[in-house]
């Protein structure tokens, strides 16, 4: 009695062990535990099929209300600072976008409620290229664009 | 101890909130000096920003973001001592949150 239940216990403990490890080893899909993250926006390797899966549309009207403050020239691809600005009322997200990347969108931002339409932060660049800023209104797209001259690309290689 | 770094300024109504994540943030695309070898993907996919229990924002990012991310984001009222909270989760199901107040 007490060596069967020893048993059951024993092949309990493996199967979980198991589990863990297929996770670890990126077996089972880790976009599972995000449910929210856009792996098909994310993937997408041009511009127009990133934005539709990310914002439904890719036909974004350039608006010159958008201000993006990066360097006119990066030495250095892998660190390029990015900030993004706006003063549209009703911005519920920003996207940023480096066209020329392998896979060209790199962050989304979703504005919660009481959110200002200002991001930061910092990308990666494959090369020179310009750097797309999206932002979406409650109705409508709108897209301002800035060239970053990359000296030494970020990407690997 | 987190390895998220967390500030948060009030200034004329605004919070303006910096942060500064210790990620590698790999994007699968680079090979590793050494061996070759694609180094696998490892980056921070959602950071969700909370002050006081309500979402402010939600960064979705791909492995275009720079290693050891810096993000900051502004939001219209706050006041000093209000909680800022700031969760990752990267795409190896890693989470790490850290908590700071507006000063």
């Amino acid at each position: 009695m007490i060596d069967a239940k020893r048993r059951i216990l024993l092949k309990g403990s493996l199967a979980a062990g198991t589990v863990g490890v297929a996770v670890g080893a990126g077996l089972l899909s880790p976009s599972l535990v995000l449910a929210s993250w856009n792996e098909a926006a994310f993937h997408a390797k041009d511009l127009p099929t990133a934005l539709t899966s990310l914002m439904g549309s890719d036909a974004a009207e350039t608006n010159d209300a958008i201000k993006i403050k990066a360097p006119d020239i990066a030495e250095n691809g892998a660190v390029v600072p990015v900030t993004v600005e706006t003063d549209m009322e009703g911005v519920k997200s920003i996207a940023i976008v480096a066209d020329q990347n392998q896979t060209p969108l790199i962050a989304s931002f979703d504005l919660g409620e009481s959110a200002l339409p200002f991001v930061s932060t910092r990308i990666k660049m494959a090369k020179t290229s310009n750097v797309v800023a999206v932002v979406q209104t409650a109705d409508k797209l709108y897209s301002n664009a800035k060239e970053v001259k990359v000296t030494i690309g970020g990407c690997g290689g | 101890m987190s390895d998220i770094k967390i500030r948060a300024k009030l200034k004329d109504g605004e919070t303006e909130v910096k942060c500064l994540m210790s990620h590698p943030m790999e994007t699968g695309l680079r090979k590793d000096s050494k061996t070759g070898e694609l180094v696998p993907a490892h980056f921070i996919q959602e950071v969700v920003c909370k002050s006081k229990d309500q979402v402010v924002m939600t960064a979705n990012w791909s492995g275009g973001v720079s290693k050891n991310p810096y993000l900051a984001f502004k939001f219209a009222g706050g006041a000093a001592g209000d909680p800022i909270e700031v969760t990752w989760t990267d795409n190896m199901g890693e989470t790490q949150s850290a908590t700071s107040e507006i000063s």
